[in-house]
This record gives C-alpha cells, sequence and structure tokens, in this order.
C-alpha cells in the first residue's frame, strides 16, 4: 500500500509542479492546493501505515498507529488552509487592480512616474 | 605605545582638527598650521640616523587585535628610516609649496585633512613590521590618493582619474592581501621579521611561488609598472602638489619599497629576479618612449615617474642576484641595491622639484600645453635655472645626482650579464640594451621639457594669463629640493653613508655594504654607453618633429587604456546582458531554475551515492482503498485537461475528500473531520471567488511551453517518488511515539493522542498556526477592505468581467 501511496504523492507533485508552471493565476493556485495534499498524504504514508488502532487510549489496547504525523498534518492542513484562502483573495483582488490573471502579463510596476 | 606609534599616528590625530581649524581661523592660510606636522616629524624621525648608521633599529609593538595576531608593530631599519625622512621632508616642502599654490578659496579643510591622512598612510607603510597592518595603511593610501586626485571633483576627468586609481591600485592592494595571506599559511606568522628569519620553511612552502605572485602585482600596481602603469597619467588630475608628493616621491614607492622590503624572502627565486628586471626595465623604455609624445607637461612628468620607477625596480631585481654568491662577488650585485636607493632618494627630489617648477609655470601662464608655451627664459629666470638642474639631473647629466645614479645603473645592467646563473649571461644580454635604449628617451624627453617651455619663441597671445615670475613662497621648495640636487652630486657622500648603506642593508642582509659614488670613475663600460646615450640623444633631439609624428599615429587599439576603456564600458554591458537571461521578471522562470536544481542536484546524488530498496515492512493493500487511489488519480488527472474552472475546482474537491477518505482508512479521525471541513470551506471560497475571476485561459500555451512544463513536472514527481521510496525503506531508528502512546493518559490526563500532542506536548505549533490563521484573516480583510488611492497610472478594472466561453 505505501508504494502506491508514494506513487500518487509523485503523481499529485508533478500535476501540482506542471499546474504552477502555467501562466492562468487560478490553475497556479489550484496546483498548490494539489502540493499541499501531496505533501500530508507523503507525512502521513512516511509515518507507516501498518494496521493499528485508532490513536484513543484505552486500557487493553497497546497497538496504536502513529500519532505524531496526525499532528503534524493537522498543523499542515490547517496552515495551508489559511495560505490557500489569503492567496485565492490576493488572485481575486489583483485581477480587479490589474485586469488580467495572465501571470506574463503582471511585469513592473504599474507606476505615475513613467516618463 | 611609543613615541613611534605616536609619531605615525600623529598626522591622523590632526587630521581630525582640521576642520576645527578651518571653520574658525579663515584669516591665517590653513597650511601654515598643517606645516609643522610634518617637519616636527622629520626631525624626529633625523635623530634614528644615528643609531641606524650604527646598526641599530628599534622595534615598538602595540597590541590591537592579539587573538588573531595582528598587532600595530613598529620596526625601523634603515629602508624604513629612509622611506620615513623622504615622506616627512617632501611632505613638509609640499605643505609650504601648497600654501602658495592652492587660494583661500579652495576647499583648503578637505585637501589638508587628505594629504594628512596619506601621510599617516604612507608612514604606516614603511613602518609596519605586522602584515596586516602594512595592509590597512596600504589601502589607506589608496583611498587617499583617491580622494586627493578627485579633489576638483566638479571635473569629470578628475573623476576618471580618481577611479582609475582606484580600482587599479585596490585590484593591487587585494593581490597583494592574498600573498599576506599565504605567507602566513607558510610560516604562521604575520611579522616580516618572523618571516625573514623563518625563511627556509618558505622557501619550501608549497605557497611560495603563488605569494611571490601576488606581492609582485601589488607591488607592480601601486608603483605603476608596465603594463599597470596607465592610472598614473590620468592621477595629474589631481592638485599639483598631490602630483609631487603622492605621484613622483612617495605613495608610487610605496611598491618600490614593498619589493625591497620582501627581497630577503623571495630573491632566492629565479621568477623573482627575472620578473622584477625584465619589467622594470620594459616599464623604464615604455614610460620614457611615451613621454617624448605626450603634449602636457604634467603628462611628460608622469611617463617620466613611471621610467624612472622602472629603472628602480630593475636595479631591485639585479640586486637579487647578489643571494646567489658570496663574498667579492656578492658586493658587486649588490652595488645595484646602492644604486636604487640612491636613485630613489635623487628621483624624489628632481621629480618632486620638476613637479613644482610646472605647477608655477601653470599658475604664472594658465597653461600646461606645451605648443602654446615657449620663451619663458627671460621672464621666469628662477624657474628656468631650476628646471635646468632638475631636467639635467633626470636626464643623467654631470655634475648633478641623476647623472651618479644613472652611471651605476649601467654598470649593473652591464656587470649583470657576466653572471652565469638563470641564463643572464645569455638571454641577459637584452638588459643592458634595453636599458640603454631606454635611457636615450630618457634623455630626449628631459631636454624638451626645458626647451620647450623656456626656450623658443614667446606667444604671449596664445597664454591665458600673462606670465610673470613665480611667488618667493611658490619658489622656496623646488629650490631647496635643486640645492639637494647638485649639493648630492657634488658629495653624494651626504646621503650614501647615512641612508643608503644602513638601507642597503636592510635589503641585502649583509653586515657590511659600502656604497661609493663618483662624478669620475674612468672609462669604464658604463661611461662608454653614456657618451651613446648623449650621441644619440642628441640626434633624437635634433630630429625631434619627425619621428614624433609616427609615434603619435600610434592606433588606439595598441594602447592599453584602451582596453582598460573597452573593459570598463563591456563589463557592465555583458553583466546586463547575462542577468537579463535568467531574471526575466517572470515567476515562472525563477521557478523552472529552482525545480531544475532540485531536479539535477537529486540526480547527481543518486547517480555518486549508492542507495538499496527495501519493502519489508509494507502493509497490504485493502480492495476498498483501491476505490480511493483511483478516484484521486482520476480526478488530479482531469485538473490539467479541464478548460472550464468549475470542473477544475470539482475536481480538486475530489482529490480533498478522497484524501479524507485515505484518513479514514489510515486510523486518523481528527484529519479526516479537518479534511473534510477544510475541503468543503475551500471549495465554496473557490466557487466565490471565481464567480468574479475570468474563465480558465491557457493563454496560447506553446507546445514547446508544455513540453518543458512537462519535463519539469514529472522530473519533480519522480525525485519525490524515488527520495519516497529510498526513505521509507531505510528506516533506522524505532519512533518516539511509544512515548506518547503510553503516557498519554497518566501524564496528560487525556485519551486522545492526537489532540494532547496538539494542545500538551507540542502546544507551542498550536499556538502559531492560529496565529498563521489570525493574520490570514487580517490579511484579508485589509486587501478587501483597504484601496490605494490612485493618482493616474493605471485604470481600475471595473467591468472587465469574465466573458464566458
Amino acid at each position: 500500500m505505501e508504494i502506491v501511496l508514494i506513487v500518487i504523492c509523485g503523481l499529485l507533485t508533478s500535476i501540482g509542479v506542471y499546474l504552477i508552471l502555467s501562466k492562468s493565476l487560478i490553475r497556479i493556485i489550484i496546483g498548490t492546493a494539489l502540493l499541499t495534499h501531496a505533501a500530508n498524504l507523503f507525512l502521513l504514508t512516511m509515518g507507516g501505515l501498518k494496521t493499528g488502532n485508532v490513536p484513543i487510549f484505552e486500557k487493553d489496547v497497546t497497538n496504536y498507529v502513529d500519532p505524531i504525523p496526525q499532528a503534524l498534518i493537522l498543523t499542515a492542513i490547517v496552515i495551508s488552509f489559511a495560505v490557500t484562502a489569503f492567496f485565492l483573495v490576493l488572485a481575486f483582488r489583483s485581477y480587479k487592480e490589474l485586469g488580467t490573471d495572465n501571470v506574463e502579463r503582471m511585469k513592473g510596476v504599474p507606476q505615475d512616474d513613467d516618463e | 605605545m611609543s613615541w613611534l606609534h605616536i609619531a605615525v599616528i600623529l598626522p591622523l590625530i590632526f587630521a581630525l582638527l582640521i576642520p576645527v581649524l578651518y571653520r574658525f581661523y579663515k584669516r591665517v592660510h590653513l597650511g601654515w598650521f598643517v606645516l609643522p606636522i610634518p617637519v616636527v616629524l622629520f626631525a624626529y624621525f633625523l635623530t634614528y640616523l644615528q643609531p641606524t648608521i650604527s646598526g641599530h633599529y628599534e622595534i615598538a609593538s602595540a597590541k590591537w587585535m592579539p587573538q588573531i595576531g595582528m598587532n600595530f608593530d613598529i620596526y625601523i631599519d634603515g629602508l624604513g628610516l629612509l622611506f620615513s625622512l623622504l615622506i616627512t621632508g617632501i611632505g613638509s616642502l609640499v605643505v609650504l609649496y601648497s600654501i602658495s599654490y592652492l587660494s583661500r578659496s579652495e576647499q583648503l579643510g578637505n585637501f589638508y585633512c587628505y594629504l594628512l591622512m596619506f601621510m599617516s598612510a604612507m608612514l604606516g607603510v614603511v613602518l609596519s613590521d605586522n602584515l596586516l597592518v602594512l595592509y590597512l595603511f596600504w589601502e589607506l593610501t589608496s583611498f587617499s590618493s583617491f580622494l586627493l586626485i578627485s579633489f576638483w571633483r566638479h571635473k569629470d576627468k578628475s573623476l576618471y582619474g580618481a577611479m582609475k586609481s582606484m580600482i587599479i591600485t585596490v585590484f593591487g592592494g587585494l593581490s597583494l592581501l592574498g600573498g599576506f595571506i599565504l605567507l602566513f599559511i607558510a610560516s604562521e606568522t604575520w611579522s616580516i621579521r618572523e618571516i625573514i628569519s623563518h625563511i627556509n620553511e618558505i622557501q619550501s612552502s608549497p605557497f611560495f611561488l603563488l605569494a611571490m605572485i601576488f606581492i609582485i602585482l601589488g607591488a607592480m600596481t601601486k608603483s605603476a609598472q608596465f603594463p599597470f602603469y596607465i592610472w598614473l597619467p590620468d592621477a595629474m588630475e589631481a592638485p599639483t602638489p598631490v602630483s609631487a608628493y603622492l605621484h613622483s616621491a612617495t605613495m608610487v614607492k610605496a611598491g618600490i619599497y614593498l619589493i625591497a622590503r620582501f627581497t630577503p624572502i623571495f630573491a632566492i627565486s629565479q621568477g623573482w629576479i627575472w620578473a622584477v628586471t625584465l619589467f622594470g626595465l620594459i616599464t623604464l623604455f615604455w614610460g620614457s618612449l611615451n613621454a617624448t609624445k605626450q603634449q602636457d607637461l604634467k603628462g611628460i612628468l608622469a611617463f617620466s615617474t613611471v621610467s624612472q620607477l622602472g629603472m628602480i625596480m630593475s636595479m631591485l631585481g639585479i640586486g637579487a642576484v647578489s643571494y646567489h654568491f658570496n663574498g667579492a662577488q656578492n658586493q658587486f650585485y649588490i652595488a645595484a641595491y646602492s644604486a636604487a636607493i640612491f636613485h630613489l632618494i635623487n628621483h624624489a627630489t628632481f621629480k618632486g622639484a620638476l613637479f613644482m617648477i610646472t605647477g608655477a609655470v601653470d599658475h604664472a601662464t594658465g597653461t600646461r600645453d606645451i605648443k602654446k608655451l615657449g620663451g619663458l627664459m627671460t621672464i621666469m629666470p628662477i624657474s628656468f635655472t631650476l628646471a635646468i638642474v632638475t631636467s639635467l639631473s633626470m636626464a643623467g647629466v654631470p655634475p648633478f645626482n641623476g647623472f651618479l645614479s644613472k652611471e651605476q645603473f649601467l654598470e649593473a645592467m652591464i656587470e649583470v650579464t657576466s653572471a652565469n646563473i638563470f641564463s643572464l649571461n645569455t638571454v641577459g644580454l637584452l638588459l643592458p640594451i634595453i636599458a640603454v635604449i631606454g635611457s636615450i628617451f630618457t634623455f630626449v624627453y628631459s631636454f624638451k621639457f626645458i626647451s620647450e617651455i623656456f626656450l623658443g619663441r614667446h606667444q604671449p597671445e596664445a597664454l591665458p594669463h600673462k606670465a610673470h615670475e613665480a611667488s618667493l613662497l611658490m619658489n622656496i621648495s623646488p629650490i631647496i629640493l635643486s640645492t639637494l640636487v647638485i649639493a648630492i652630486g657634488l658629495f653624494p657622500s651626504l646621503v650614501s653613508g647615512p641612508l643608503v648603506e644602513p638601507a642597503v642593508k636592510s635589503i641585502a642582509n649583509v653586515d657590511s655594504v659600502t656604497a661609493k659614488f663618483h662624478l669620475w670613475h674612468g672609462f669604464t663600460p658604463a661611461f662608454m654607453a653614456t657618451l651613446i646615450i648623449y650621441a644619440v640623444g642628441a640626434i633624437l633631439l635634433l630630429t625631434h618633429k619627425k619621428w614624433v609624428g609616427i609615434l603619435k599615429a600610434m592606433p588606439q587599439w595598441l594602447t592599453f587604456n584602451h582596453w582598460y576603456n573597452q573593459a570598463g564600458r563591456y563589463s557592465p554591458f555583458y553583466a546586463t546582458q547575462l542577468t537579463r537571461t535568467y531574471m526575466t521578471g517572470f515567476s515562472r522562470n525563477n521557478i523552472v531554475i529552482i525545480f531544475g536544481t532540485l531536479i539535477l542536484i537529486t540526480a547527481i546524488t543518486l547517480i555518486s551515492a549508492p542507495f538499496t530498496f527495501d519493502f519489508k515492512h509494507v502493509s497490504p493493500i485493502r480492495p476498498y482503498e483501491f476505490i480511493s487511489v483511483i478516484t484521486i488519480i482520476i480526478a488530479a488527472v482531469m485538473i490539467i485537461f479541464a478548460r472550464s474552472r468549475l470542473f477544475s475546482i470539482i475536481m480538486l474537491s475530489a482529490v480533498g475528500y478522497s484524501m479524507a477518505i485515505f484518513f479514514i482508512f489510515f486510523n486518523a479521525p481528527d484529519l479526516a473531520l479537518t479534511q473534510f471541513v477544510v475541503e468543503t470551506i475551500t471549495t465554496a471560497l473557490f466557487l466565490l471567488c471565481f464567480y468574479h475571476l475570468p474563465n480558465m485561459s491557457r493563454y496560447n500555451e506553446t507546445p514547446k511551453f508544455k513540453i518543458v512544463n512537462a519535463m519539469i513536472s514529472i522530473g519533480v514527481g519522480l525525485v519525490v517518488t524515488i527520495l519516497g521510496l529510498i526513505a521509507y525503506g531505510n528506516r533506522h531508528f524505532v519512533s518516539i511515539s511509544e512515548f506518547y502512546k503510553k503516557h498519554v493518559y497518566d501524564l496528560a490526563e487525556g485519551k486522545n493522542m492526537v489532540n494532547v500532542i496538539l494542545v500538551d506536548f507540542r502546544g507551542t505549533d498550536t499556538l502559531f498556526e492560529s496565529a498563521v490563521l489570525g493574520i490570514a484573516g487580517m490579511a484579508i480583510y485589509t486587501l478587501i477592505k483597504l484601496r490605494a488611492k490612485h493618482k493616474n497610472g493605471y485604470e481600475r478594472v471595473e467591468n472587465s468581467e469574465q466573458t464566458e466561453k
């Protein structure tokens, strides 16, 4: 199972990178979201998927799955959510201000001292 | 601290007082306040004359940064004392001269401040025993020289000259630092005296040759040797007292000092002898040749300085031959050192005076152009007399001091061809030939200097001012120097005993040196060579107009100046071109570079380091997991090909929800919960924003663009996959989570391990994660609410809503 998941991580990463390299702002943001998923899945996989119990303490159970990667992923999900939300609003605002979402056209500063 | 330390930094301390004096004592020329400093220092250094003659030397040490061995060590021996006397002596005369040369309307405060800074720096260079301190003062001379050359900073040429001298001398300075560091590595001490006493270790060190090259480079740039002489003629834009002081008598001799100081270390090498001698001679020849075609008086003097420095340098090179012989033969070559030191003194006297005379002529007529000058003999009789004395000394005519040193120089050049080492007796035959040719041109330009100013027809209409004799004050310094020229010429023992012999002793490392100079020494080969020089020189002088045209016709691209300027013009140009190739302003470019590097580094690492895959601990695939896997793959691939934004966002959510399902499968309930919630909100946000965003466009992505992107993304995906597989199969330690599993209830009073880790064991992470969320919220609020007020630049896009296809 781990091998399959690692390959999926690789797939998600390459799709994310491909989207990030494109010219449209929206596709770039979707690409970052995919990269986040890839990273989270990677964390989970590397923690080991050996079947065990849900990490909630019970007296006579000793076999749990690893709780640490889960805590790390939880933190990562929240942070990436914050960043994605910010990016989205930033993209929205920049489209409103600049009139384009083509990254190649976002060059230089629109300035009033352009003599 | 000792008196010697104070003597070195006294000018620097006084430079701090200059602004105060300049501001509050306007009525007296600032130079009068400055004058006592070099005079007192000169007198102070004279008291060291007696001990030095009897072979003593003084050492004074002060701690500066003892941890790295940087101590302010002063070491005064014959060589250091000679230079100190030159610096303070000529310094006094220059300050005296500058009082009459610079009017009170100039920025005198700046001028004397820089000049005193320079004086301190120069004293530091010649008296330091510590290499680091020596380097420090060395750079200080470069900087203060830069400031002095650009004294009239409203002139473009001054700035150009200052910049040029700065670039070249600092280039040399840095290479010098490299040489010093190599010497330190080889000898483990920064002290020159200790380095000389550990000479064998250094000479067998692998850094010997490299250190030698670096130090020669440093000395050559400072002393304006071929091909680094190009800064000196441009430095003539400085006020004339500066030219007289820095660019004839002191700073340009710092390189000579350096070569002399390091001779005991490097003289053993054949490369040292050949490099110093040959470059000196080429400089002598090239400088004197170019001096004959100059139009500007200071230009003549600049090239003359270059050539004379080359002459001194070549004698230092020949003197190094003495290290390879013993006894009488040794003394034979040491004579070259005596000649070098003697000429050093002579050059300082006559060249200082010549610059001052040029300044006086410039002051009196308003021009330095030799085409406009002429026939000033009767109008400026004192300057004329002084010019005759000093120019003839420069040309090497008896009975002036230049003749004595020139005879010695020729003698050394002829004698060295009989040394049967380092092919000096075969290829070395070139040396006297170049020396004689160089001397012929020296003879020509020296006479030209007199005849162009003072002889010929007077052209009052061409001159900006009406010519008149210079003031007495202005003439005092050149008179003193010219007197010295005659006095040393007639009685060379005045300087040979007290100054030359101790200085030679410290270069040559022998106990007894006798330096004797005679006006008449019989029909030696050197005397014959002198006669040839006079004869050919006279012929060339008479036919001057015929051949100087050929010299002037030398094409531009053959000069070093041309190449220097081209380098200055094209290196920024090519640097810009180069930067433009990768700094295009598009973020995609940077991302390509970053990911490309990632792929490259990983590939190199994997190729060079062996690695293994190991899948012992792999868990089995359960059938229902397989469904999720398929979903995630299909959804992710569809995003690439999605044309509408709604489709792509739904596919993205499909990926997100599949992730949540994975979390359920792998026993992570908290994660699954959060993932579901977050994915829902994100999707909602996307949908909300997308209403206002344009439809997804590919913006005419070309196939090439797509292929490059695809290659890079596949590469990154492979990197992640391969590294993941390797990392998974090579675990070495048990996880620390055993601790959490065991103690989650008895230590933290909680049953949910993930939550306990988040808020108890590792609560700080959670605190700052909340902070991130808060900051993002505030940032979003700010982005939406606060808007810049547009003045006139770009228009706001109000109505360009998306155009649905």
